[in-house]
C-alpha cells in the first residue's frame, strides 16, 4: 500500500470546484490509497460475488466493464471535446465485427479460396487492427462534420451510426461478407499467452473460471483506457479540446488547430469503442447487427452525461449504475413486491423498466451536472445559438 | 409512369406524417431549444387514448363522426395533461442545467411512458377502428385514399395555423420572446413558465393529432409505435431546420419522398447493387449532403424567426 | 434490504427438499418480456407456464420421489447481451433445463452458457439454422427450421398456387432473412421467377413504396418473411394499392393478430406453421381450449413451449433422473407425442421431420389446406 497523501482522497471523491485543473506531474489519484484500496478490492470482485450472489454477477461486472470502456471513449468525445455524438455504438460495431470476421470460420464461406478454414488471427493481432480501423472510421465521421454544431451534429452521427448498422445488417449479399442479420457465430475465443479464457484454469490451486478470466483482462483494459484519457485530459490536446468545448471560435483564435483536434478526438474516442468492441467479440462468441442499435448509443450517452461529463471518476461511476441498474431491478422487483404486499401485483419485467426510466429521472434532478461533475463546471457543447441563453442562466443562478 | 407518380404520393403521405409529429418537435425546439425526446411517446399516448375512446364508443352504438370527434378531444386533453405534467416534472428543474440533463430526463421519460402505455394496454397490437369506407381515388393511375389526402391537408393547416398563432397572436409574441432572451422577456413582463406550458401543452395537442391519423392510417396502435416515428420526424424537423415550422413541413415531406424514391428506385439506380434495405442510408446520405452545405438544415438560417 | 434480497436469489441446490419431502425442479423460461416483441415472448411463458402446471396436477414421480417442477422466468429483451446476463443468471439458479429463446440471435450466444453449463436448452422458436449447428449436444430445437418451412414454403408457392412470378420481401431480421432466403431458393429449385426482392424493417408500418416497387414487376405471389406487426398492415396496403397478387408468410404472420390488423385484406391470404394443425393432433384441441380460457388467444409459439416442457419432463422420467448429464441422453432418443408434432430429435437437435402446414384465412380464421410431407422437406433441408 503506497504511503498516505495529505488530502488524497478528494481526487477520487469529489473534486472541490476550486482546486482548478490540477497539476500535470501530480498524479493524484495513484497515490491515492482509496484509489489503490478499490483496486484490490476489484481484484477480488469476482470471487466475493461468485460465492455471495453468483457467477450470473461475474458476468454482468464483464459486462459492465465493457461499457465503462465505451462511456470514457465517449466521454473524450463529449465530454473533452463537446461533440454530441449519438452514434457512438457504430465504432464498438467495427471493433467487434472486425475481431469477428478475423477470428472465425466465417469468410470462408465468402472467399473459401482463399481462406478455406476462414481467418483465424491471434487476438493480439486483431486488437490494434480493429481500433485502427474504429479509430479511421472515427476520422471518416468527423471529416464531414467539422462544421456542424450541437443538434445538427447529433443527427448526423446518429444516422452515421444507422448506415454503419445497417451495412452490417445487408452485407451478406452479394458478398456474403457479415452474414446480415444471422450474425456471425462460433468466433475464436479471446486467447492471452496461449491460454483461452474460454475453459476453466487453475491457478496456484485457485480455480478461475471463463467469466474470472475475461473479468481481469477487461479490468486490465479498463485501467489502460483510464489511463489513457487522464493522461489525454491533462495533456496540451486534452486543454484543447476543453478550449474547443467551451469556445470554438476563440479557440481557433487563440492558435488552435480546430479541426485537427476534432477529428483526434473522434478518432480517439472512435478507437476505445473500438477496443471495448473486440473484447466483446471475443467475449460472447457471437455477433449480430441487432447489439449495436441505437438505443445501445443512448445508453452509453446517458453514462456519461449521467455521471459527469469530462470527469472520469464520474464517468465510471456512471457506467457503473446504468449496466448494473437494470440487473439490481430484475433481481429485486418481485422479493420487493412480495415483502410489501405479500405477492406479485405488477408484471416484474415492466415495472423494472419503468423503475429505470424513472431512476435517469430522478438522478438527474437531484444533480443535473452528473453524479460527480467535473472539476471545471461549465456548459457543454457551446453551441452559438444558445450562449446568449446559457449565460442567461448562469446569471440566473 | 403511374408507378413513379405512386410513388410520389406514398412519399407524401409518409412525409405528411413525419411532418406532424415534426412540428411539435420544432415548435418545443424553436421555444427552449431542447429536443423533447419523449414527443414520440406522447404521439403514442395520443394514438392509443384515441383508439380505446374510439373502440369504446363505437362499441356503444355512437355514430363514427361524433365518436371520432369526441376521441380527438379527449386525445389531446390526454395529451396536453401528460405534455404539461412532463414539462413540470422532468424539464422545468433542470431548465438551467447543462444542456445535456433534459436530454437524459427525456429518455426516462420515453421509457417510463412506454412501459406505462404496455401496463396499460397490454404488449399486443391493437387494430385501430376503421371509419367510414375510406374510398380509394384513382388519379393517373396512382391510388390515394380519403384519409391520406386528410393526412396531408390537415399537416398543411397545422403548419399553417401555428404560423398565425405564432406570428399574429399575443401568446405567439411571448413564444417568440421568451425565445429570443427568457431573462429579457421576464423583464418585460411575460410569465415565462406559462408561456413554456403552453407551447408543451400546444405541441402535445398536436402530437395526439398526429397519433390519431398515423393509427387511422396504418390500422394499428402499439404502445412502442413512438420511438422509430420520433426518431424519424426529428431527422425531417433537423433536415428543415430545427426551431422553424416551415422547415419541419418541409423537411417532413422531403424525408417521405427520399425515403419512398429511395426504396423505389435505389435498386435500379445502383444496378442492383443496393436494394430499398439501404432506403435509410440513403435518407441519412441525403441529410448529411445537406448538412455539410447549409449547417443549419434548408430553412434554419434565419435564427431571428425560429419558433 | 436490497442487498439481502439479491443474496436470496443468488444460490440454491438443484434438489431442493421442500418440507413436505417433495424434489424441487427448476424449468428456466426466456423470452423477450419487454419490448416490440412482448407479447410473443409472454405468449411463450404462458405456454410453458401451464405445461408446468399440468405435470404438477399430474403428480409425476423421478426417483422415487415426487417432483413439483417451478418456473423461472427471464426477460431478454430480444438483446443478446442480455440474452447472455440471463443465461448465466440460470445457470446459476441451477436450472434443469430451459426453454427458450425466442429469438436467434439471442438462442445462439446463449446456447454456448448453456452448454458450458451442461444444461439442455429446447427452443420453441428459433429458426436460425446457425442455432444447431454451433456443435454443442445441448440444443434442441421443436420447431422446424429455417431451411425446413422455407423449402415446404417456396414448394408450395410454386407448384400448388402455381405461382410463376415471385416477389419477396424481408425484414431483415435474423429470422426473416433466413426463411426468406430458403423460400428463395426453393422457388429458383422448381422453377419460378423471382422478379422483385425488397425489404423492409421489422419496426415499419409503412410498406407502400416497397409494394409500389413490387407492383411494377407484376408478380403473382408476394412471399413476407417476417412477423405479424408488419404483415398485418402490409396486407392492408397491399389491397389499398390495388396488387393483384396471393400474399403469403411464414409462422410469424399465422397469428390472430394477423387478422385482427389486416382488416378485411387478409381474407384470402395464407400463412404456414411447422407441425400439424392442433385439432388434428391428440390433446391438441384440448389444449388450446385450456389456453384460452387460462390465459388470452394463442399467439404464436405457445403450443412449441408446451410440447418443449413436456418433452423435456418425458425424458426425464425415461432416464429416471432430473439431473441434467442423466437426463440429457434421453432427450436425444426421445419420441414424444406432443400437441404440435410427434417430437424426435436429429443428430444435431433439430426436430426430425419438420412436418409444415399451410394456412388460409378463410371467413376471418386461419383454416388449415394442408400438410406437407415430412420427408420431402428434410431430403431437401438436408441438401
Amino acid at each position: 500500500m503506497p504511503n498516505a497523501h495529505k488530502k488524497p482522497a478528494r481526487k477520487l471523491q469529489s473534486p472541490s470546484p476550486a482546486s482548478g485543473r490540477g497539476g500535470r506531474g501530480e498524479g493524484g489519484l495513484y497515490r491515492s490509497p482509496i484509489f489503490w484500496l478499490l483496486l484490490g478490492a476489484t481484484l477480488l470482485l469476482p470471487f466475493v460475488t461468485d460465492a455471495l450472489l453468483g457467477r450470473g454477477w461475474v458476468r454482468i461486472a464483464d459486462f459492465a466493464m465493457l461499457y465503462i470502456m465505451l462511456a470514457l471513449g465517449l466521454n473524450i468525445v463529449v465530454g473533452y471535446a463537446g461533440l454530441l455524438d449519438l452514434g457512438y455504438i457504430a465504432f464498438f460495431a467495427v471493433g467487434a465485427y472486425c475481431y469477428a470476421l478475423c477470428g472465425s470460420p466465417h469468410l470462408a464461406l465468402a472467399f473459401p479460396q482463399a481462406f478455406p478454414d476462414g481467418v483465424h488471427l491471434p487476438f493480439w493481432a486483431i486488437l490494434p487492427l480493429a481500433a485502427l480501423l474504429a479509430g479511421g472510421c472515427g476520422v471518416l465521421l468527423g471529416a464531414p462534420t467539422l462544421r456542424l454544431r450541437g443538434d445538427y451534429l447529433a443527427i448526423v452521427t446518429l444516422g452515421f451510426g444507422e448506415i454503419i448498422r445497417i451495412f452490417m445488417n445487408n452485407l451478406n449479399a452479394p458478398v456474403n461478407l457479415t452474414n446480415g442479420p444471422q450474425g456471425i457465430s462460433r468466433i475464436d475465443p479471446i486467447s492471452v499467452a496461449g491460454t483461452s479464457l474460454n475453459a476453466t484454469h487453475e491457478l496456484f490451486g485457485i480455480t478461475l473460471p471463463s467469466v474470472h478470466l475475461y473479468f481481469y483482462l477487461f479490468l486490465a483494459f479498463t485501467l489502460l483506457v483510464v489511463f489513457v484519457s487522464q493522461r489525454l485530459e491533462k495533456s496540451r490536446i486534452g486543454r484543447g479540446w476543453m478550449a474547443i468545448r467551451e469556445d470554438e471560435i476563440a479557440a481557433s483564435a487563440m492558435g488552435i488547430n480546430t479541426r485537427n483536434l476534432k477529428l483526434l478526438a473522434f478518432a480517439m474516442g472512435a478507437m476505445f469503442g473500438g477496443v471495448s468492441g473486440t473484447l466483446f467479440a471475443g467475449f460472447q462468441g457471437f455477433v449480430s447487427p441487432e447489439s449495436f442499435s441505437l438505443m445501445e448509443s443512448i445508453m452509453v450517452l446517458c453514462m456519461v452525461v449521467l455521471g459527469g461529463m469530462g470527469n472520469i471518476a464520474g464517468v465510471i461511476i456512471g457506467g457503473l449504475v446504468l449496466a448494473l441498474l437494470p440487473e439490481v431491478l430484475r433481481h429485486s422487483v418481485v422479493p420487493l413486491q412480495q415483502a410489501l404486499f405479500g405477492k406479485t401485483i405488477i408484471d416484474p419485467e415492466s415495472l423494472r423498466m419503468l423503475l429505470f426510466g424513472a431512476a435517469l429521472i430522478v438522478m438527474m434532478l437531484y444533480r443535473p451536472a452528473g453524479m460527480l461533475p467535473s472539476r471545471v463546471r461549465r456548459r457543454e457543447l457551446g453551441n452559438e445559438e444558445t450562449t446568449g441563453e446559457a449565460s442567461v442562466y448562469d446569471a440566473a443562478h | 409512369m403511374e408507378i413513379f407518380l405512386q410513388q410520389i404520393i406514398n412519399g407524401l403521405v409518409q412525409g405528411s406524417v413525419y411532418a406532424l409529429v415534426a412540428l411539435g418537435y420544432t415548435m418545443v425546439y424553436g421555444i427552449l431549444g431542447l429536443i423533447n425526446f419523449a414527443h414520440g411517446e406522447v404521439v403514442m399516448i395520443g394514438a392509443m387514448l384515441a383508439m380505446s375512446v374510439l373502440t369504446a364508443l363505437l362499441g356503444w352504438g355512437v355514430p363514427p363522426m361524433p365518436a371520432l370527434l369526441l376521441a380527438i378531444l379527449l386525445a389531446m386533453a390526454g395529451c396536453m395533461a401528460l405534455g404539461y405534467s412532463i414539462e413540470r416534472v422532468a424539464y422545468r428543474p433542470l431548465r438551467h442545467a447543462p444542456r445535456l440533463a433534459p436530454l437524459i430526463t427525456a429518455i426516462g421519460v420515453s421509457i417510463v411512458l412506454q412501459n406505462l402505455a404496455m401496463m396499460i394496454w397490454g404488449r399486443e397490437y391493437h387494430a385501430f377502428p376503421q371509419l367510414g369506407a375510406n374510398i380509394p381515388h384513382v388519379i393517373g393511375g396512382a391510388i390515394i385514399s380519403d384519409i391520406q389526402i386528410i393526412i396531408f391537408v390537415l399537416a398543411l393547416v397545422i403548419m399553417a395555423g401555428l404560423l398565425v398563432v405564432v406570428h399574429r397572436t399575443r401568446l405567439g409574441r411571448a413564444m417568440r420572446a421568451v425565445a429570443e432572451n427568457q431573462h429579457a422577456a421576464q423583464l418585460m413582463g411575460v410569465d415565462i413558465n406559462r408561456v413554456i406550458s403552453l407551447t408543451f401543452m400546444l405541441g402535445s395537442a398536436l402530437a395526439a393529432i398526429a397519433g390519431l391519423m398515423v393509427s387511422a392510417n396504418y390500422g394499428l396502435a402499439h404502445y412502442y409505435m413512438g420511438f422509430l416515428l420520433g426518431l424519424k420526424a426529428f431527422t425531417a424537423a433537423v433536415l428543415g431546420g430545427i426551431g422553424n415550422l416551415r422547415g419541419a413541413m418541409l423537411g417532413g415531406l422531403l424525408l417521405g419522398l427520399i425515403e419512398s424514391l429511395g426504396a423505389g428506385y435505389i435498386g435500379d439506380l445502383t444496378g442492383g447493387f443496393l436494394g430499398s434495405h439501404y432506403q435509410d442510408v440513403f435518407a441519412f446520405f441525403v441529410l448529411i449532403t445537406v448538412l455539410v452545405f447549409r449547417p443549419s438544415g434548408l430553412l434554419g438560417e434565419r435564427v431571428a424567426e425560429r419558433a | 434490504m436490497l442487498a439481502m434480497s439479491l443474496v436470496g436469489c443468488g444460490k440454491s441446490a438443484p434438489e431442493q427438499a421442500a418440507a413436505s419431502g417433495e424434489l424441487i425442479v427448476r424449468i428456466g423460461a426466456v423470452a423477450p418480456l419487454t419490448g416490440p416483441q412482448a407479447h410473443l415472448g409472454k405468449d411463450n411463458e404462458n405456454g410453458t407456464r401451464m405445461a408446468i402446471d399440468d405435470a404438477n396436477a399430474k403428480g409425476i414421480v423421478i426417483g422415487g420421489r415426487k417432483v413439483r417442477f417451478e418456473l423461472v422466468s427471464e426477460d431478454d429483451q430480444a438483446d443478446p447481451k442480455t440474452g447472455t446476463i440471463v443465461a448465466q443468471k440460470l445457470a446459476d439458479s441451477k436450472v434443469s433445463g430451459v426453454i427458450g429463446h425466442l429469438n436467434s440471435g439471442t438462442t445462439i450466444p446463449a446456447a454456448k452458457i448453456y452448454s458450458d453449463n451442461g444444461i439442455p436448452q429446447i427452443s420453441p422458436s428459433a429458426t436460425a439454422v446457425a442455432y444447431t449447428a454451433q456443435g454443442f449436444n445441448t440444443t434442441f430445437r421443436v420447431m422446424a427450421n429455417d431451411a425446413q418451412q422455407g423449402q415446404v414454403l417456396g414448394q408450395y408457392a410454386a407448384k400448388n398456387l402455381g405461382a410463376k412470378k415471385i416477389a419477396i420481401i424481408d425484414d431483415r431480421t435474423a429470422y426473416g432473412q433466413g426463411l426468406a432466403d430458403e423460400f428463395a431458393k426453393a422457388v429458383q429449385a422448381s422453377g419460378a421467377q423471382i422478379v422483385a426482392r425488397e425489404y423492409t424493417s421489422d419496426k415499419a408500418v409503412d410498406f407502400t413504396a416497397v409494394l409500389t416497387a413490387v407492383k411494377g414487376k407484376q408478380p403473382d405471389l408476394l412471399f413476407y418473411g417476417g412477423m405479424d406487426a408488419q404483415s398485418g398492415p402490409m396486407a392492408k396496403q397491399i389491397k389499398a394499392l390495388a396488387l393483384n397478387l396471393k400474399f403469403m408468410s411464414g409462422d410469424g404472420g399465422y397469428t390472430p393478430e394477423f387478422i385482427k390488423l389486416a382488416g378485411d385484406a387478409a381474407e384470402g391470404t395464407y400463412a404456414s406453421l411447422p407441425g400439424v394443425p392442433l385439432d388434428k393432433m391428440p390433446g391438441g384441441k384440448a389444449f388450446a381450449d385450456r389456453f384460452v380460457a387460462k390465459y388470452q388467444p394463442i399467439q404464436l409459439y405457445a403450443p412449441y413451449c408446451y410440447d418443449a416442457v413436456n418433452v423435456m419432463i418425458a425424458a426425464m422420467q425415461k432416464a429416471d433422473s432430473v439431473e441434467p448429464a442423466k437426463y440429457l441422453p434421453a432427450l436425444v432418443g426421445i419420441s414424444h407425442d406432443g400437441v404440435t408434432a410427434k417430437i424426435q430429435f436429429d443428430a444435431k437437435g433439430d426436430l426430425k421431420g419438420g412436418a409444415v402446414t399451410v394456412y388460409q384465412v378463410q371467413q376471418g380464421k386461419w383454416q388449415p389446406l394442408q400438410t406437407l410431407g415430412a420427408e420431402a422437406a428434410t431430403a431437401l433441408a438436408l441438401k
